[in-house]
């Protein structure tokens, strides 16, 4: 009974659960509360549908009893079970790390308004990522970009002011974009089924229309999943937003998008229309390349970690464009493992940065000087997230250069295996900068001591931490669903 | 006090017509155009009207914004709870023909009860924004 | 002069070049969320005019037509006006509250201050 209606609870909870804190303004603790219990509970819906999906195939959930292709149907499959159990996971993880570090960044009075916004962006990504309708795509696009627009303007910076206000105009444009190209296809098909899409599209392939909408869905997602040189507003949302915000959006929100871009490439166009009619390998590798390759050099000057951590997002992105553009098995693995490990990386490390905040009060590298004698244990998960931000074996980072490698060698491009080593040793220098910061300089005279971070916060990031370790050890997990997910992409649509 | 009185006249007037039409906006949803997204702009209209031309604070004291807030997310809790009503009565979510025996009176409910959680939503909401924006404005320009 | 039947589509391109210039070439706030407006507007106008069939009436059955206008479109565009009005309000919102931090809604101006303080 239960396990019929997983895919309508998997967005429902989170939905539900935001405007009943509304009333719950003056309890922010048990605000708190009910959003961490919605948040683990959506992280077991995200696992059983996993599950069914792994044994039994793709599930479909007619809303209102109304039959696809006419109704709105919610299609979950190996490829968005994936993404769903990494976005309800992330959250799940960071609630705890949120209680003690929202209390400290929001106005108590607007905590339980912050849960709200924080619910609907999680609503609006597990919905974009679980929807099989074109149009139900961009609806949810907007909810999670709007409630994340409010989250970021909750920095205490007044510069998260136009941070948030310059992704509000860029993240339109794209979304904008995505529904002219939406409504394109539905002109040429009369269809808004993806599934029904991919059936009908082959038929009217070779007219003008469709490879308009093919340009306008492609340069929307793109701009809003940060891809080079779409990128400009992410560095500043993702420094002046609090830090759970942080964590939460550079670990789900770009990796959405990103699957979107994979389902309308793979899925709806086909692998033949996309990389084969048109050449999008060829647009999307030097982009990706550069799209590594800048950033990487960016952050290696910036002063402040979050920024720098930022940029190096915007270049982990362009790793899993470059997997993407192969349009094979292998290339394709590599990216649904960067979905995965990026996220987990990147968390444990925002989450490590934001306990050093919470305790000396600045993001910046100076101000970091000689903390790791006083915060060992948050020093040590940066240290080792930075390391599987880097690549370095057995860790998470590892496993996707690793496939990144193999593809690029499969497709016989040798010079992209050396410049993955190359832009590794970029990353290694901005993560070194901060480990040489913090371990090796004196603490300067006169500065607060300060203590180790809240164990409340050191254990989501530790578990984190530890969680790209063991999948850089014990990688039958990801590398299983990865291999499926890429198997069903380059099928068409199952 | 307040000197415009064809304003003052006129609004009274027209304020209960528009409310009306709001109403009947909302129960002819389901026969003919309308529904709750335009009923709740309407009744909204009606409200920020009288504010323009009465004063902030005299809205306020009849419709409080704490009141408007708590009726918007009721709104959209009504219409996932229908949702949810129909998933424990055996159907998909928001498959309301199964809320009761008879099919055809379970749709009507159905969509009649959900339209009532959009137009109130609607409404509240946008009374919220006009609230905040116009409350806003308040130190600067308290004129009238 | 076959181009002039399409004149809805230069109507949607004329509004979405506006709208987007004024999106790119504003350094004010509230006159890159007008610009965004009219970008936004020149696809509802886009979504409506695609829906309409020659001769085709409201989608009510009445005795003697036989040709519709198809409605999905419009409800799609309804959908997509609340988001347009949800997004205007964020956006209104956020320049309001940059107003009371800088004392200005010029893009040029802000970032002055932003490096002076840098």
């Amino acid at each position: 009974m239960i396990e019929h209606h997983l895919p309508a609870l998997q967005v429902l909870l989170p939905l539900f659960a935001a405007p009943l804190l509304m009333f719950l303004v003056r309890w922010p603790t048990l605000a708190w509360a009910v959003t961490t219990a919605v948040c683990w509970a959506a992280l077991l819906v995200s696992a059983l549908l996993l599950e069914a999906v792994w044994a039994g195939g793709p599930i479909s959930y007619a809303h209102g009893g109304w039959e696809p292709p006419y109704g709105i149907e919610y299609r979950v499959d190996t490829v968005n079970a994936f993404v769903l159990l990494i976005i309800s996971g992330i959250s799940a993880i960071v609630m705890p790390f949120a209680r003690d570090s929202v209390e400290q960044e929001v106005p108590r009075d607007r905590i339980a308004w912050f849960y709200t916004a924080f619910l609907l962006a999680n609503a609006g990504l597990l919905g974009i990522a679980i929807t099989g309708d074109a149009f139900n795509i961009f609806v949810f696009f907007e909810i999670s970009a709007i409630a994340s627009y409010a989250l970021i303007a909750m920095g205490r910076d007044r510069r998260a002011l136009l941070a948030s206000f310059t992704y509000l105009i860029m993240g339109t444009i794209g979304t904008t974009f995505l529904l002219i190209g939406i409504g394109f296809l539905y002109m040429m098909t009369g269809t808004l089924n993806l599934a029904d899409l991919a059936e009908r599209l082959p038929a009217v392939h070779d007219t003008s229309t469709i490879r308009a909408a093919f340009a306008f869905i492609a340069v929307g997602v793109s701009l809003k999943l940060a891809l080079f040189p779409l990128h400009l507003w992410l560095p500043n949302a993702y420094t002046y937003a609090p830090s759970m915000v942080t964590v939460f959006l550079a670990a789900t929100a770009t990796k959405v998008a990103i699957y979107v871009l994979l389902r309308f490439f793979y899925s709806v166009f086909g692998v033949e229309f996309s990389f084969g009619v048109l050449p999008m390998g060829y647009v999307l590798m030097p982009l990706a390349l550069l799209g590594i390759l800048i950033p990487s050099i960016v952050a290696t000057f910036q002063a402040d970690v979050k920024r720098m951590l930022a940029y190096s997002s915007v270049a982990q992105v362009g790793y899993i464009i470059l997997g993407f553009s192969f349009a094979s098995t292998l290339g394709l693995m590599a990216a649904m493992l960067h979905l995965f490990n990026h996220a987990i990386t990147k968390a444990a490390l925002f989450m490590a940065l934001g306990a050093i905040v919470y305790r000396i009060g600045s993001p910046r590298i100076d101000a970091m000087a000689g903390i790791a004698r006083d915060m060992p244990w948050t020093m040590a998960a940066f240290v080792v997230g930075g390391l599987s931000l880097i690549g370095v074996p057995l860790t998470a980072g590892f496993i996707t250069k690793w496939h990144l490698l193999l593809a690029a060698l499969e497709a016989g491009l040798w010079p992209i295996a050396v410049f993955l080593l190359a832009t590794s040793l970029i990353a290694l220098i901005y993560i070194g900068r901060v480990v040489e910061a913090a371990y090796f300089r004196e603490r300067p005279a006169g500065a607060v001591p300060v203590r180790e971070a809240h164990p409340a916060l050191l254990l989501p990031t530790w578990a984190l931490a530890l969680a790209s370790v063991v999948f850089g050890i014990h990688t039958a997990l990801p590398i299983g669903a990865a291999a499926r997910a890429a198997e069903l992409l380059l099928g068409g649509y199952p | 006090m307040n000197p415009h009185i064809v304003l003052r006249v006129g609004a009274k007037l027209l304020i209960p017509v528009i409310v009306l039409f709001g109403l009947y906006v909302q129960f002819h949803g389901e026969y003919s155009p309308g529904g709750g997204f335009q009923a709740g702009i309407i009744f909204a209209a009606a409200l920020i009207l009288y504010a323009l031309i009465f004063g902030l604070e005299t809205v306020q004291r009849a419709v409080p914004p704490g009141a408007v807030h708590a009726l918007a997310g009721l709104g959209a809790l009504l219409y996932m709870s229908i949702g949810i009503w129909s998933m424990l009565a055996g159907g998909n979510f928001l498959e309301y023909k199964v809320l009761l025996a008879d099919a055809q009176r379970a749709e009507i409910l159905g969509i009649i009860l959900i339209e009532l959680g959009v137009g109130v939503t609607v409404a509240t909401v946008a009374i919220t924004l006009f609230y905040s924006f116009a409350g806003r404005m308040r130190p600067e320009q308290d004129g009238g | 002069m076959e181009w002039l039947g399409l004149y809805n589509y230069w109507v949607v391109v004329v509004l979405m070049m506006t709208g987007f210039y004024v999106v790119i070439a504003q350094g004010n706030l509230i006159k890159k969320i007008v610009g965004l407006n009219i970008f936004q507007t020149s696809v509802f106008v886009f979504y409506i005019s695609l829906a309409k069939l020659d001769g085709g009436t409201a989608p009510v059955y009445v005795e003697g037509t036989t040709a519709y206008t198809n409605p999905l479109p419009h409800v799609l565009i309804l959908t997509a006006i609340v988001v347009s009005v949800a997004l205007t309000a964020m956006g209104l919102a956020l320049a309001v509250r940059v107003y009371e931090a800088y004392g200005s809604l010029e893009e040029d101006e802000i970032n002055a201050q932003d490096e002076q303080d840098a």
